[in-house]
């Protein structure tokens, strides 16, 4: 295996390309980009490298996007407007992560490849070599939830949507800012101990600083595990959770909701005995996390609610059933009948 | 030989007792000497529910599947090395672990409930190795033992292909973190009623082991001299097989893959008790009990957060069965 990986990469040396393949930071989100960008107006083939790519690309330009990173349950597809309900499972592009083939890839013939998320060396370094592999043009854009404005906005401009980029834009600002104006409100020791609980026993959580976990912070709460140190998943035992005793749990597996609230060791922890235990909706795509990417926005204004249930700030705004219709219209571009939005939101117990 | 076995118990109880006392929640000595006292003399306690809940709810079920767990594992890894002749098989030999790994890689994969993944991985590990064992039953030309062994390896690699290919198709952001967990192994998860569903599959794995300990030993010698000693070979291979596949695929089910204790823990009670089966199983059983516990104590005090056991086990007994391996070479 080795010595294969290492034969396609001399081979990728000797194909000297034409162009340098080096990262060009452009500073913004842009981290890096390989090969020669086409111009905006000639962007019509879009693969999105990987899933909060896939969402990025498919509120921009539902119509360029080639098809889903990641295989969407029916589900999700039923929350999806036409123009995406029915786009074909491509892959995911992430260096021996992948499960597209290269030369499917090429088959697929796009006119950019955009990757979004963790932008560190080792994922420059692996769309470096695709590129390099594939003469195709590639981009990689970082994206914390606080970038998601500047994501829209950006990538907007490099698909030749710069308007939709910023209407979009917009309603991610407006979403953040309320986050921010929340927050400057609400000193710390004032803030909600919350815990994140994963997986279907919810005993996965995401440390301090994980990508999982950042929008507990940036809605005003505070998350228990934090103590335990910055770091990304882990796993903890409910001893350790008695021991944090947060005021609030929050999830996005409703297996672990219903489990909380019937399992009687559970009634230990404040948050139950207290009946704040909230589960957030994860169709099409997942409010808390999973992808992290725009998706999460709706979250935002979803939890805000969630940890700081009545605050003057939120009710000045718009229904929260109203915001996630609005958010859905224009992310996804489907319209939400009454029964299912109601579907939707009543997951959350 | 009884000091040795009181000292084997003593140390058992000095690491369970040590177990009750340390964890995340602080629970002093006194109050856990009070929660007991109550429940012995059925007092009040005058304890926070909360400690009440940490003591009987939360440690108490974990130590008890630590030690039945650890128990199991070393029964069934000390009847397979004598089984197979060979020191260096453990219980998933013949594919248990992959079966159960592959159970409830896929009920994760599918957003099952908990309980449904746990039945997923407890059937699964028992399919893998009925799987090998009708194999082996069809090939009937070559030495049985090896089929087994070969068939088992096999039908491993087949599902653990599975499981890497479920990896692949799993949503990295959700599935993947879960199922990787679920690999590494933990205790900190078991609850009293986990637990109590699991024990009746696991005694009967242990207790068919126990009461054949004096035929095992038997089954060292070449398959042609223990039947002449009048050993019925290939029925009492079945039932040991069938044993501690039950013992084991009721642990993994429980705890996820524990690696190392059935490899390693046989050699340290073979180093203590020699290799006479009667006397290995119940040091085997004792050593494994207490490995568990007290890596499981380490796994949930020595860092801010849980370290995955798979880990813990594998750190620990890697280098013990390297200085084995080492040892054995020097004699040769």
């Amino acid at each position: 295996m080795l010595g294969r990986r290492h034969l396609l990469g001399l081979a990728a040396a000797l194909a000297a390309p034409a162009w340098p393949l080096r990262a060009q930071p452009q500073g913004g989100v842009v981290v890096a980009r390989f090969g020669p960008m086409p111009p905006p107006a000639q962007v019509r083939r879009v693969f999105a490298a990987g899933p909060p790519a896939g969402v990025l690309v498919a509120a921009l330009a539902p119509g360029k996007l080639l098809g889903w990173p990641m295989a969407l349950p029916p589900q999700a597809r039923a929350l999806l407007g036409p123009a995406l309900r029915g786009l074909p499972h491509t892959g995911r592009l992430a260096g021996r992560g992948s499960t597209v083939a290269l030369e499917s890839l090429l088959q697929l013939q796009p006119d950019l490849v955009l990757d979004a998320g963790t932008a560190d060396a080792t994922y420059v370094s692996t769309l470096r070599t695709a590129s390099g592999q594939t003469g195709l043009p590639m981009a990689l854009v970082q994206g914390r939830v606080a970038d998601h404005g500047a994501q829209l906005r950006e990538v907007g401009r490099l698909l030749g949507v710069a308007a939709r980029g910023e209407a979009l834009a917009g309603q991610a600002d407006a979403i953040l800012a309320l986050a921010a104006r929340l927050r400057a409100g609400v000193p710390l020791e004032q803030r909600p101990r919350v815990y994140y609980g994963r997986g279907a026993d919810g005993l996965e959580t995401g440390l301090g600083g994980s990508i999982n976990v950042e929008l507990l912070e940036l809605c005003a709460g505070r998350n228990v595990a934090a103590a335990a140190g910055a770091g990304s998943l882990t796993r903890v035992s409910l001893e350790q959770i008695l021991a944090w005793d947060p005021q609030v749990i929050v999830t996005q597996d409703a297996h672990f909701a219903r489990r909380v609230q019937a399992d009687p060791l559970w009634r230990a922890v404040a948050a139950v005995r207290t009946g704040r235990v909230h589960c957030a909706p994860a169709l099409p795509f997942g409010w808390l996390d999973g992808p992290p990417g725009v998706n999460r926005l709706i979250g935002v204004r979803w939890l805000l609610e969630r940890l700081h249930p009545g605050h003057a700030l939120l009710a000045a705004q718009e229904p929260l059933a109203d915001a996630v219709a609005r958010f859905y219209q224009s992310f996804y571009g489907a319209d939400l009948p009454a029964p299912a939005l109601h579907e939707l939101l009543e997951a959350d117990a | 030989m009884p000091v040795r076995w009181l000292l084997a118990v003593a140390a058992l109880a000095a690491v369970v007792l040590v177990a009750f006392a340390a964890g995340k929640f602080p629970v002093a000595p006194g109050e856990l000497w009070r929660a007991v006292a109550a429940r012995l003399t059925g007092a009040p306690s005058g304890l926070s529910p909360a400690v009440e809940t940490v003591v009987w709810n939360i440690r108490l079920p974990r130590v008890a599947a630590g030690l039945c767990v650890g128990a199991a594992l070393a029964a069934a890894g000390a009847a397979y090395q004598g089984m197979f002749r060979n020191p260096l098989v453990s219980p998933d030999i013949l594919g248990v672990s992959a079966g159960a790994g592959l159970g409830a890689v896929l009920g994760i994969y599918l957003g099952l409930p908990l309980a449904v993944v746990q039945a997923l991985a407890f059937g699964g590990g028992l399919a893998a190795v009925g799987t090998v064992l009708a194999v082996a039953a069809l090939v009937r030309r070559h030495d049985a033992v090896l089929v087994l062994v070969l068939a088992g390896v096999a039908v491993g690699t087949l599902l653990g292909a599975g499981i890497s290919l479920i990896k692949i198709l799993a949503d990295p952001a959700t599935q993947l973190p879960s199922i990787t967990f679920w690999l590494l192994g933990g205790l900190n998860a078991v609850t009293a009623p986990d637990l109590l569903a699991t024990l009746p599959a696991l005694l009967a794995g242990l207790v068919p082991l126990a009461l054949l300990r004096w035929r095992i030993n038997l089954l060292s010698l070449p398959d042609e001299e223990a039947q002449a000693l009048g050993i019925p070979v290939a029925r009492l291979r079945r039932v040991l097989v069938a044993a501690a596949t039950l013992s084991t695929a009721a642990a993994v089910s429980l705890t996820g893959i524990i690696g190392w204790i059935g490899l390693v823990v046989p050699h340290m009670a073979r180093l203590l008790v020699g290799p006479e089966f009667s006397r290995l199983l119940p040091a085997s059983v004792l050593l494994g009990a207490g490995f568990l516990v007290a890596a499981d104590t380490l796994a949930r005090t020595a860092a801010p957060i849980e370290l995955p056991l798979g880990i813990l086990t594998a750190l620990a007994g890697a280098p013990f069965f390297l200085f084995l391996l080492a040892r054995s070479g020097e004699r040769q």
